[in-house]
């Protein structure tokens, strides 16, 4: 089963029908890169604004491959206690003392720091895995550069130092994604490690498709309409644009609300599902909503 | 020129679509061969392009069918480009080196496709006006397969025999010729779609197709590729990034951020845990029966360099000043205890303009409207803003405190009171002074650096680079503070 399951994608097309098949609509670059993470065991770099999948990528993936989703969030000040293996000094402790006294030293010391005493963290619990998982770093630029260094080792090699026990050696390759706001630049060296991956506010028709799916019951007019508003609003001068995520989650509030037509009042109504700042209301409310009291004669003709 | 006959592919598997005729598989150098000189001219554009990179590339390359050059470009893409400034370069130059590669091989192996300008427009006897508005209805549409054709049409209707011999006149002459401007034009009638302007990107990329369809053309008639052509800043240039690139500011004032908070710990070496906090090991070791196995440490607090930067806004540093105020943006985004300072006659509080405002532009208009630091002449008075810093904050200065001047140390013949400098330098613990102008004119003039250099670091900084210097220096020179 693992044999067939490992050789699952033969090539980016079959790959990216069988994320379609689980609810994600990959771009045809995002469909590529992924499959070649596959085929290559390389990890994938994935950078962009907030809120394009990249998470969603990694979801998406495990469910496809059918493995196990091993999710590590980073933050700063993230270190490899956290990430990687703890000793559990606790249980250590038991069981030197329930050690009897004639003991030797060597022996103690050789028992209490086998593999029974360590605490996994996710990076160890994605390598030690008899079942090869998906890997998922997310926002790996919210760490540290000293985290960045210590990732080097299992992502080029799929191997964990451990002073006191040695290599540990992956004993199945994990997928691994690594996720990025761009918030500060990685270093050369673990990007030399990955395939990159760049993924954007995707195309128009793209985002009409993706809206689609996720709120099957909107018609197709004001769903149109709905990404096409989206669109512009990102081409505003915004502190954040509104994300994939905020087109859907708009939508599923359009559907809530039973709306027939995206007219300027329902627009002003549900508007802060899209755009979540004081300053960017306005400017967005100004702007917008002038196109739409434009728009609103042709399109009520129809429509009523 | 070899024989046509020298190309046998070498492995028939891959033989199988249209790319393979785009990539001249020369019988000395092969794909391999190519792959390398592409990368070589990425490496030539600044881009770090390493062996395992292309290590990597070969291995994609062998997963991905090559008969799509999407495919082929993006997994090329994803094992060498990895920015979004990088992708941008990478585009560029694999359009040019394919193109120049193709073009190559197509001149070696005696394939043209007829020159363009020889089907002379009598003998297709267009309706220029006609043609004129389908390219314009094109852009404007923005629908990218006609545009190669319409560049043909409009080179064999417009361009006048050999041409100048320069490729950018040809094209501008072209253009010119079409009536395509982005501005609108009023005087047109209502249905002409290049009334209300063409988008800047549709032109540049028409303008492209024109380049494309006249290099080619070139390169048919003398059968020799001409020399290539570097890439331009503006090439470069992410369309939607921003003019003033406040991103690259923000890039090494991160960097200063970590020099300073690292500062002074080479000295002490690397102890992460310096001291046992006895109260927390002892209630730890109550879970152990008493026995301290686990030692608790004090946590380390990160020092928190506490800043005072006193910016010059004065006509004579206007060209720097943006850049200045951009420094001070992206300081405040960086540091929590910083405090700003701009001053001209006298010196004015800045600092929670920039704390209010995240947006760089407000924040720059609310400093020139509401500072109001200027007096009576506008030029700059260090003495007396000396006296006034001196004066506001002296209880604050402390020997952790970093003071940072960014000026051109121009008096105007007032008295430079570098005493009252020196009072602040003492109890600051360092001091650095970012001087917008060249090294060269330093002292000239009503320039008086020297006397504060005495007593700080002085730095020559106008744009990132000089900024990115002046944080080098601060690592190089270590903990012991300015001389």
């Amino acid at each position: 089963m693992t044999a067939d399951a490992s050789q699952r994608p033969s090539s980016a097309a079959e790959l990216a029908d069988g994320l379609r098949g689980v609810g994600y609509l990959p771009g045809e670059a995002t469909a590529l890169v992924t499959f070649l993470a596959i085929k290559l065991g390389k990890p994938v770099l994935v950078e962009g604004p907030a809120g394009v999948g990249k998470t969603e990528l990694a979801n998406a993936l495990a469910r496809y491959l059918d493995r196990t989703l091993v999710r590590l969030q980073c933050y700063e000040g993230l270190d490899e206690a956290k990430a990687l293996y703890e000793w559990n000094y606790r249980k250590q402790l038991l069981r030197i003392q329930a050690e009897d006294d004639g003991t030797a030293w060597g022996d103690v010391q050789d028992d209490i720091f086998g593999e029974d005493f360590l605490l996994p963290r996710p990076l160890m619990t994605a390598i030690a895995s008899a079942e090869p998982v998906v890997l998922l770093i997310d926002e790996i630029d919210k760490t540290d550069q000293e985290f960045e260094a210590m990732l080097l080792e299992l992502l080029s090699d799929f191997q964990i130092s451990i002073p006191e026990l040695g290599r540990i050696a992956a004993r199945t390759r994990p997928v691994v994604l690594l996720t990025s706001n761009n918030t500060r630049e990685l270093t050369e060296a673990l990007k030399r490690r990955c395939l990159y991956l760049w993924l954007d506010y995707p195309e128009l028709e793209h985002e009409l498709a993706i809206v689609r799916l996720h709120s099957p019951g909107l018609d197709e007019t004001v769903a149109r309409k709905l990404v096409e508003i989206v669109n512009q609003v990102r081409g505003l001068d915004l502190k954040k644009p509104p994300s994939i995520a905020e087109s859907i989650d708009w939508a599923r509030a359009l559907l809530l609300l039973g709306a027939q037509d995206l007219d300027p009042d329902t627009f002003r109504e549900t508007m802060s599902v899209i755009v979540k700042h004081r300053t960017d209301l306005d400017t967005v409310a100004a702007r917008v909503g002038v196109t739409l009291h434009a728009a609103a004669p042709a399109g009520a003709g129809p429509g009523s | 020129m070899p024989a046509p006959g020298a190309s046998g592919g070498p492995s028939p598997r891959r033989a199988d679509g249209r790319v393979y005729a785009r990539i001249p598989d020369r019988a000395l150098t092969g794909l391999d061969g190519q792959l390398l000189e592409f990368a070589g001219d990425l490496r030539e554009e600044g881009m770090a392009v390493g062996t395992s990179e292309l290590l990597d590339a070969f291995a994609a390359l062998r997963h991905v069918g090559w008969s799509r050059q999407a495919d082929f470009r993006e997994a090329l893409a994803a094992t060498v480009a990895k920015s979004p400034e990088d992708r941008r370069v990478f585009d560029l130059v694999f359009e040019r080196f394919f193109f120049r590669a193709a073009e190559a091989e197509a001149s070696r192996q005696g394939v043209g496709e007829g020159s363009a300008r020889g089907q002379a427009a009598d003998e297709l006897e267009l309706d220029l006006e006609e043609l004129r508005r389908q390219i314009a209805a094109a852009l404007a549409e923005g629908s990218e397969a006609q545009l190669g054709d319409l560049a043909r049409l409009a080179i064999a209707a417009f361009s006048q025999g050999e041409g100048s011999g320069v490729l950018g006149v040809d094209v501008q002459r072209i253009r010119r010729a079409l009536g395509l401007r982005t501005e609108p034009q009023a005087d047109l009638p209502h249905d002409d779609p290049r009334r209300h302007g063409v988008p800047r990107e549709q032109l540049r990329r028409f303008e492209q197709q024109l380049r494309h369809e006249l290099e080619r053309d070139l390169i048919e008639r003398t059968a020799s590729l001409p020399p290539k052509r570097p890439l331009s800043e503006l090439d470069r240039a992410l369309p939607t990034g921003p003019i003033q690139d406040l991103a690259a500011v923000h890039r090494v004032v991160a960097q200063l951020k970590r020099r300073l908070a690292t500062q002074g710990r080479e000295r002490k070496g690397r102890t992460p845990h310096a001291h046992v906090d006895v109260r927390r090991t002892m209630r730890a070791s109550l879970q152990t029966g008493g026995v301290p196995v686990e030692l608790r440490y004090r946590p380390r607090r990160p020092r928190r360099p506490e800043i005072f930067v006193l910016c010059d806004v004065s006509t004579s540093v206007t060209s720097a000043s943006t850049f200045f105020l951009s420094v001070l943006h992206a300081l405040h985004d960086a540091f929590r205890k910083l405090r700003s300072f701009v001053f001209i006659e006298r010196i004015s509080e800045v600092t929670e303009v920039f704390e209010r405002e995240r947006d760089f532009r407000t924040a720059s208009e609310a400093v020139s409207r509401d500072a109001g630091v200027a007096d009576i002449s506008g030029y700059t008075d260090y003495g007396r803003v000396w006296t006034e810093f001196l004066a506001e904050i002296e209880d604050e200065l402390h020997p952790r405190a970093t003071v940072i001047v960014l000026g051109d140390a121009r008096t105007n013949g007032r008295p430079p009171r570098d005493d009252v400098f020196a009072a602040i330098t003492a109890r600051a613990g360092r001091t650095f002074w970012l001087n917008p102008e060249p090294r060269l004119y330093w002292n000239y003039g009503d320039s008086v650096i020297a006397a504060y250099a005495e007593h700080c670091t002085a730095f020559e900084c106008w744009n990132t680079d000089g900024l990115s210097a002046f944080v080098d220096a601060l690592m190089k020179q270590g903990p012991g503070g300015p001389r």
